[in-house]
């Protein structure tokens, strides 16, 4: 994925709309900002809605006979399609998934017979905490590593983190979970094998390995981007100048160098964090975590479409929030962005 | 064409010419590149290596060895075997053979229906440049795992689904990509000149826009391979990609995980495959960045 290098990123604000911006109740150009991003995000959340709507379509045949299988009873098929909905014309059907939607209705689990929320609210926390761990473990590796590599530019230090992404770039995080159970939990018991554990602690405890795994499916990724970024910074006349004031060499590569080329970096974990959260899936399996993608996977085995459903409506929906709370950050981050 | 009234057209493509002249060959270039020739050689050998699978397997991958279960490296198998007695190094090679075929031919059509799409918007723009993009930004707004599996278990388990997963949401990032590069490409001089020239648009697309913008979506299918062989052997390893009996690399570190403290290579080994595959095809995708490069 390409960054906007930011020595392009240069906007000027012409005098007459200064003026304009002083008034009223959008003289904030952060708040016109922000409501205009939440804007931007309805259109994706409506299509959002729709695809997950049009899965169940996708099943091929009878999406009812499919999910009970051969042995079903034709009243038990019969029945199924009504909860389903199958039996009422289309634009109806989405309809009230929509209304259903709004009103916080996700379906209804056809194994459990409960509100697909109910089935998957419980799941919630861990899978949250578990995306969060993940996020502080990429950027707490990938900074240091990306400085490394830039300030010290084809020299081994370099190569070593380029081999180091290369690694990770092809490596199966659920493989890397049971390689690191096998290191760390069989071998020298510091982690437990799986589960959550019960108190705040144990729940850290039992996300640090989960979390590395999953941050390693975006970092080499991360380090890429960031080292690139970093050396353009790295040649620009701004940099040139903190030199020759004599700043410390360490204060010029994480204040003047580090800052601004974090501005991609966000974006850009911004726009990884969906894959991040899709390697969740599987590291949640690997290590016994009862968080949403568990709950997804467990949902397969039982063929209860709605809940699986309800789920992948959810992660889109984290997803989308992550973007634009990236989005916000970068703004932050950069004032320029705000004033486009 | 009639020289006379053409001038502009050859001229730019005279233009286009001489910047490819202009530089070192092709050869020259690819063998001045370490990380396109490591990974070549890397892809080569592992290709090489599934391909030659029945050659150098000994062994069918569901042959059934019931003396010598879980055993260790031995002269007769030269990996060992899993619980069943199935050879492990036969297993790699033809699990191989399966996830590198579904990863090659996953991303077969997500690539030409992405390329073609994203060049048509770049270079027409107007409202079907508007909906195409809607539709990339909600697919894109998907964690990709979490699209790939709803969708596999909705179409069918197996490497039909598979295929029908990767169809449906992958050309999104090729048709972004190409997209971008056409709206550079449509400015161009030689563009401009091909236009003015009388060519049909279809002609500009194919011979003038298109040798510019396909490199990148080249380049980025390298990474693509990775990312879809990856989601393969994840499928496996959940039980939904490819099915067993059939090998899969997958499959096999989900047999391998329920040994971790006594066999514990064969859960490493399949993942060790998986890596080497990964770094060669990533080097490879450098590598054609850096010889593709225009100037």
């Amino acid at each position: 994925m390409r960054t906007v290098p930011v020595s392009e990123v240069t906007v000027l604000l012409p005098p007459e709309r200064e003026g304009r911006l002083a008034h009223g109740l959008w003289a904030s150009p952060s708040l016109r900002y922000i409501v205009r991003r939440f804007l931007l995000s309805i259109p994706v959340l409506v299509g959002v809605v729709v695809v997950t709507f049009l899965l169940l379509r996708l099943i091929p045949g009878d999406p009812a006979r499919t999910l009970l299988g051969v042995h079903a009873t034709p009243a038990a098929i019969k029945a199924l399609r009504h909860q389903l909905g199958l039996d009422e014309p289309i634009w109806r059907q989405f309809w009230t998934y929509v209304y259903g939607l709004v009103h916080g209705n996700l379906g209804r689990s056809i194994y459990y017979q409960a509100p697909v929320a109910s089935v998957i609210a419980p799941c919630l926390p861990l899978t949250a905490a578990l995306v969060l761990v993940a996020t502080f473990f990429a950027i707490v590796i990938t900074v240091p590593a990306a400085a490394l590599a830039a300030t010290h530019k084809e020299q081994p230090s370099d190569h070593a983190v380029r081999v180091f992404s290369l690694m990770g770039l092809g490596m199966p995080s659920f493989w890397l979970g049971i390689i690191l159970i096998i290191v760390f939990s069989v071998d020298l018991h510091w982690f437990p094998v799986g589960g959550y554990g019960t108190t705040f602690w144990q729940h850290v405890h039992s996300l640090v390995l989960p979390g590395l795994c999953a941050a390693f499916a975006i970092v080499p990724v991360l380090i890429r981007s960031l080292r690139v970024g970093m050396l353009e910074v790295l040649g620009a006349d701004f940099i040139a100048t903190a030199r020759a004031k004599g700043l410390r060499t360490w204060r010029v590569t994480f204040v003047h160098v580090a800052r601004n080329a974090l501005i991609p970096t966000v974006t850009l974990l911004g726009i990884n964090i969906a894959y991040l959260i899709g390697g969740t899936v599987v590291i949640e399996r690997v290590f016994g975590l009862n968080g949403l993608g568990n709950a997804m996977l467990n949902a397969i085995d039982l063929r209860d479409f709605p809940v699986v459903q309800g789920i992948t409506l959810i992660y889109a929906v984290g997803v989308i929030g992550v973007i634009l709370v990236t989005d916000l950050v970068t703004a932050r981050l950069d004032p320029r962005l705000r004033l486009r | 064409m009639s020289a006379a009234l053409t001038s502009p057209a050859p001229l730019g493509m005279i233009e286009a010419t001489q910047t490819v002249a202009g530089r070192p060959g092709l050869g020259s270039r690819v063998l001045h590149s370490p990380t396109f020739v490591a990974g070549a050689v890397m892809t080569a050998t592992i290709v090489a290596l599934v391909v030659l699978a029945p050659v150098i397997g000994r062994y069918s991958p569901v042959a059934l060895d019931p003396l010598h279960p879980l055993s260790g490296p031995s002269g007769l198998h030269w990996l060992g075997t899993d619980e069943l007695g199935r050879d492990t190094w036969s297993r790699l090679l033809y699990g191989g053979r399966t996830d590198l075929q579904v990863g090659f031919l996953a991303v077969v059509f997500p690539f030409c229906f992405g390329v073609f799409i994203g060049t048509v918007c770049g270079y027409f723009g107007g409202r079907l440049d508007a909906a195409v993009m809607r539709v990339v930004d909600v697919v894109l707004a998907f964690p990709f795992f979490v699209l790939i599996i709803a969708l596999v278990f909705v179409v069918g388990v197996g490497t039909h689904g598979i295929y029908i997963a990767f169809g449906l949401t992958d050309w999104v990032v090729y048709a972004r990509t190409t997209r971008s590069a056409t709206m550079i490409a449509r400015n161009l001089d030689w563009v401009a000149a091909a236009e003015g020239g009388g060519f049909s648009r279809a002609r500009v697309l194919w011979r003038h826009i298109l040798p510019n913008t396909i490199t990148q979506a080249i380049v980025y299918s390298m990474s693509d391979i990775v990312i879809v062989i990856l989601a393969v052997v994840a499928l496996g390893y959940l039980g939904l990609g490819i099915q067993p009996p059939a090998p899969d690399w997958g499959s096999m570190i989900t047999d391998g995980q329920n040994y971790l403290q006594s066999d514990q290579w064969m859960a490493i080994l399949p993942g060790i495959a998986v890596v080497f595959t990964g770094i060669g095809l990533s080097l490879l995708g450098d590598g054609l960045a850096d010889v593709l490069r225009p100037e």
